[in-house]
């Protein structure tokens, strides 16, 4: 008896690759609670994306047809589709922390945010960071069924594991009042040939240092060279010199690449929070008392505007 | 129309670092560390003051009430959202520890059904919980729409209906309510443009960020009525979804080395961290 569901998210017909991390929270928890985990996949295109989802284990693959993503359409979708588990959870991207605590509270269920472990007490327990991490919490949901959004970071994405999975249609819900009074008015796509922040390799973040917008230009070249990404910190976002969705911290982004390159930043908590557990960190900043500092591997006290297109010269002779 | 905004103190954000965790595992404490309002909070206070508001003639629009669940000295924080410019405040008395999302929710449902607020505009998450649940909790538990995460409101002149712009993954979502709602904000709402509310001359570019009480306004919100409540008043008694067995420090991250020069750096993350 399954008794984990897993909200897998689609983007543009094909599933995300962070709903892979999910999966792999699914299997520690289906370990835990007994049983395995079911797959549930909605919106437009779900039936067509399922049979991408059919090699990760799961006991089958629920698809429904819905249209574009609103949590009012989706909460009583899911909670309609996840009578039965004891368990219901997705990845905490924009979508998993729009969609979740609206399931939580439609199933009376507790919920767990951004969970980065799981641990075995007489039960489940999940681990969960609070204090922008300078906490760990470990948590027992008291209601039948636990709501969970995971981290991305602190799950590696699941690998196939072969077999396939039955794919079967999801129960269907009538739409609620609160659906009619929202309506999607437009989704702008931001176009960049860079990876996303989430499933980088490698990260290049500036922070207040880099005084401007423009100047994030040699952010670029150093992440192009790397094809990594570009992050930013919260307080370079709102200096305006780039989006929020480059938001890497507390409030933005969690992210944990293989390189993590810290410039111009001075590495405020909150910025700490969402990048301390990248794997290799370099900060480079012309201040050497800088918090960011005392958690970098490798530290370069100096002028990033020299630094940066030394590093790049420097780089271009070692990398393809 | 008049807007709900939900508050709660945390501890100063920017010292985060510094709470201390009992030696049992039992309790967060921050002794020592100032009490903030949350800085999200801080945000929706000011957008929902924009939305209430023609800048240009400072005629007010309709009406900003702010609750604060926390314990008694949480007062000053709701005193703060007054002296910006709020025009009522209610204390619901309970121990942090009392509280999780649910428990808020159960409240905030019940302020709601006495208020009958057109909107509430929260922040979108308290900075010492990390969770970002309430505002979506609360509108389900109400049957209202929500927009999450708002950088930009727009309204209509007549204070009915919203465009929200929303940053998420991958591009820039919008979405248009009609209210009641539950709209709960991000950081750029305090961005000189982020809210426009049809009143306001629509060239009207505020000073960034949140505003800062005035010595008027600070003086005014000691005159503004401040409701103290409990959550029995309201028929609530705290039963928490979530238990927390115990608190822990995470795993800590050892600083590495300074290297003198970029060739070192290249070299070191080649031969040793291989990770380029």
């Amino acid at each position: 008896m399954p008794n984990v569901l897993v909200i897998a998210e689609l983007f543009e017909g094909k599933v995300r690759k962070g709903s892979l991390s999910a999966i792999t929270f699914a299997r520690e928890a289906a370990a835990i609670v007994g049983g395995g985990f079911d797959l549930l996949v909605l919106g437009p295109g779900a039936k067509a994306a399922a049979p991408s989802l059919a090699k990760y284990g799961a006991g089958k693959v629920l698809a429904g047809e819905a249209g574009e993503y609103v949590a009012e359409a989706y909460a009583p979708l899911v909670a309609k589709n996840a009578a039965g588990y004891a368990v219901v959870c997705a990845t905490a991207t924009a979508m998993g922390k729009d969609l979740m605590p609206r399931v939580a509270e439609h199933l009376k269920a507790g919920m767990a945010s951004d969970v980065v472990k799981v641990a075995n007490q007489g039960g489940l327990v999940l681990v969960r960071p609070m204090y922008a991490g300078n906490v760990l919490a470990h948590v027992k949901v008291k209601t039948p069924v636990a709501v969970v959004t995971v981290r991305q970071a602190e799950f590696e994405a699941a690998a196939e594991t072969g077999g396939a999975s039955p794919v079967a249609d999801a129960a269907a819900s009538p739409a609620e009042a609160a659906a009619a009074r929202v309506a999607v008015a437009g989704f702008e796509k931001v176009v960049s040939a860079r990876p996303e922040l989430t499933d980088a390799r490698v990260i290049v973040s500036g922070g207040r240092g880099l005084k401007s917008g423009d100047n994030f230009k040699i952010i670029e070249q150093l992440a192009d060279l790397l094809h990594g990404a570009v992050g930013a910190t919260r307080a370079a976002v709102d200096a305006g010199f780039v989006p929020n969705d480059l938001q890497v911290g507390q409030t933005g982004k969690i992210v944990a690449p293989q390189l993590y390159i810290a410039v111009g930043l001075s590495g405020a908590l909150q910025h700490l929070a969402g990048m301390k557990g990248s794997k290799v960190i370099v900060a480079i900043n012309k201040d050497p008392e800088a918090p960011i500092f005392t958690v970098a591997d490798y530290g370069l006290v100096a002028d990033l505007f020299q630094a940066v297109p030394a590093l790049v010269t420097e780089l271009k002779k070692v990398v393809a | 129309m008049k807007i709900l905004v939900p508050l709660k103190r945390v501890a100063d954000p920017d010292n985060a670092n510094k709470v201390k965790i009992a030696s049992d595992g039992s309790k967060v404490t921050s002794e020592g560390l100032e009490w903030k309002l949350n800085p999200f909070d801080e945000y929706a206070v000011e957008a929902a003051l924009r939305i209430t508001e023609n800048a240009a003639t400072n005629a007010r629009l309709g009406e900003v009430v702010v609750v604060s669940l926390g314990p008694a000295e949480a007062k000053q924080q709701v005193t703060q959202a007054l002296a910006m410019g709020a025009d009522r405040g209610m204390l619901v008395e309970a121990a942090d520890e009392a509280l999780d999302a649910s428990v808020v929710v159960d409240v905030l449902e019940k302020v709601v059904a006495e208020e009958k607020p057109d909107l509430i505009l929260a922040g979108k998450q308290v900075v010492d919980g990390d969770s970002n649940q309430v505002a979506q909790m609360l509108a389900q538990r109400l049957g209202w729409p929500q927009a999450t995460f708002a950088a930009k409101i727009e309204t209509d002149a007549g204070l009915k209906t919203a465009l929200v712009v929303r940053e998420v993954d991958g591009g820039v979502s919008k979405l248009k309510l009609t209210f009641p709602a539950v709209i709960s904000v991000d950081l750029r709402i305090v961005a000189p443009e982020g809210v426009k509310n049809g009143n306001t001359p629509a060239e009207k570019k505020y000073n960034d960020g949140p505003r800062y009480p005035s010595l008027k306004g600070i003086m005014q919100a000691k005159k503004k009525p401040l409701a103290l409540k409990k959550p029995g008043d309201f028929g609530v008694t705290p039963n928490p979804r979530l238990e927390v067995l115990k608190f822990e420090p995470p795993p800590a991250r050892k600083a590495g080395v300074k290297v003198p020069d970029v060739e070192t750096l290249v070299a070191k993350l080649k031969n040793e961290a291989r990770v380029i």
